[in-house]
């Protein structure tokens, strides 16, 4: 981590900041990991699935079928702590956040906001509509660098059958 | 070396200067909400001006030293005692092993700073030793201060010699001076006269995460989404309902609402000591003067050092 003293000027933080991006343009970024994450769809673990499908106009089998075949890229961690936009989610079940967010959204919930969708790592209050959990810690909260998911990661969800 | 919390107060915490470099996590450096007053008080009880403290807001509460301490309390005057004697405020002060220190009230802003000579002692979280209260995490437990906490004091080892500060800058609250935002041009020239022209007042919704603002409608003229992009500090969102959002010490990394304007550095410790009801006016000045107001209070703090 670069830490500049209060003091710096304007000038001296553009210009260090210009040499950064310069440089970033030349690296050759490493290869995406893959990060398998188990997920069971709907029911008590995915209750607004019958929300997506019937925005979709599909069954929820095909909600299913749609996001779980998908490739997705982890685009950034944020908002809250942890949490992994993921980018590159078949269009055909985008679907607006809830009206009314919920007060508490269980960890490991996998939702669906707009085109994007994301996992919670901790139980939190939230508007996505959540259509399945995993079991995989997804943030490591004593140390963040040992988390499951980091931004330029790549995620595949392997489906498993409720218990 | 120990403070008993004999009554709560309102929301307090632990906080230092915050809890850097992990917002690519999500994590958002939260810290004291007026770092200026924090610093100070530090500086009177011969402190690191980073150690960390007790931030009591708007009603303070009650707390018995169990050894003897060299405290301080800086920032908005309280109403304080001392086992009944009146508490000065913004200056270092010796306290016996049992004595009550009553910090009731605020008189004028929301917060005030508890510093106590060798620092407030908790586990580090990652870089800080600050309570970020809305995800549960650092200070003591994750949490606000409760009644029967015990808080270990003066584990710090480096030390310095108090200072004795009478001076201080001219905070207006009233006025609280922003740069054009990351979306500033999607509002209209008159949606800015309209910005700038009226007074906001300061919802009760208010948290360190966020200071929602009432009072004025303010609409873009492009939307009220942009894709999803990183929020710094002090940036003054605009959601669909038109009432702004100051994004505070625990904001949120990133989000998807135009950004108006941003609270330049030298004025976020007067966002801090704003408190529900309040009002206020914005002031646009240009990033050169919103850095000319920064390095003028760094070097206020400096001068205080020298002394």
């Amino acid at each position: 981590m670069v830490s500049l003293e209060m003091t710096a000027s304007l000038s001296s933080v553009t210009e260090y900041l210009q040499d950064v991006l310069s440089k970033v343009i030349d690296i050759d970024y490493p290869k995406p990991r893959i990060v398998e994450v188990p997920i069971t769809y709907g029911g008590e673990n995915g209750p607004d699935l019958k929300r997506v499908a019937h925005h979709a106009g599909l069954t929820p089998d095909e909600v299913i079928k749609h996001h779980s075949e998908g490739s997705y890229l982890v685009y950034f961690l944020g908002f809250s702590i942890g949490f992994p936009y993921l980018g590159g989610m078949d269009e055909s079940i985008a679907t607006p956040r809830l009206d009314n967010p919920r007060k508490s959204v269980p960890k490991g919930s996998i939702g669906i906001a707009g085109d994007q969708t994301g996992i919670y790592p901790l139980s939190s209050p939230g508007g996505w509509n959540i259509i399945g959990k995993t079991t995989l810690p997804i943030f490591n909260i004593e140390n963040p660098e040992q988390s499951a998911l980091k931004m330029g990661d790549r995620v595949k969800f392997i489906l498993v059958e409720g218990v | 070396m120990s403070i008993t919390v004999l009554k709560a107060g309102l929301q307090t915490t632990v906080q230092d200067l915050g809890r850097n470099g992990y917002a690519h996590y999500g994590i958002s450096a939260s810290g004291a909400a007026d770092a200026f007053s924090l610093r100070i008080g530090n500086l009177l009880v011969g402190n690191d001006e980073s150690a960390a403290a007790l931030e009591l807001t708007i009603l303070g509460g009650d707390f018995k030293f169990e050894s003897h301490a060299f405290i301080a309390l800086s920032g908005s005057e309280f109403e304080a005692h001392l086992d009944g004697e009146s508490f000065q405020n913004n200056e270092g002060i010796y306290v016996r092993s049992g004595q009550i220190l009553s910090v009731g009230q605020s008189k004028e802003g929301a917060r005030t700073y508890l510093c106590v000579r060798g620092g407030v002692d908790v586990p580090y979280y990652l870089s800080g030793k600050t309570t970020h209260v809305m995800s549960k995490m650092g200070g003591l437990n994750g949490r606000q201060l409760e009644k029967g906490d015990s808080i270990k004091i003066g584990n710090l080892s480096s030390v310095t010699q108090p200072i004795h500060n009478k001076d201080t800058l001219d905070l207006n609250c009233a006025i609280i001076r922003v740069t054009n935002g990351l979306q500033g041009e999607w509002f209209s020239d008159s949606t800015w006269n309209y910005f700038l022209s009226n007074s906001f007042t300061i919802s009760d919704l208010s948290s360190r995460m966020g200071i929602r603002l009432t009072g004025n409608l303010i609409q873009s003229d492009r939307g009220n989404e942009i894709l999803t992009e990183g929020i710094p500090l002090g940036a003054i969102q605009v959601p669909g309902s038109g009432d702004p959002i100051i994004s505070f010490v625990e904001h949120q990394t990133t989000g998807g609402y135009p950004k108006i304007a941003n609270v330049i550095t030298a004025d976020l410790c007067k966002v801090g000591q704003l408190k529900p009801g309040d009002t206020f006016k914005f002031q646009r000045v240009s990033i050169e003067e919103g850095e000319r107001l920064r390095l003028e209070q760094e070097s206020f703090i400096q001068s205080l050092k020298a002394s």
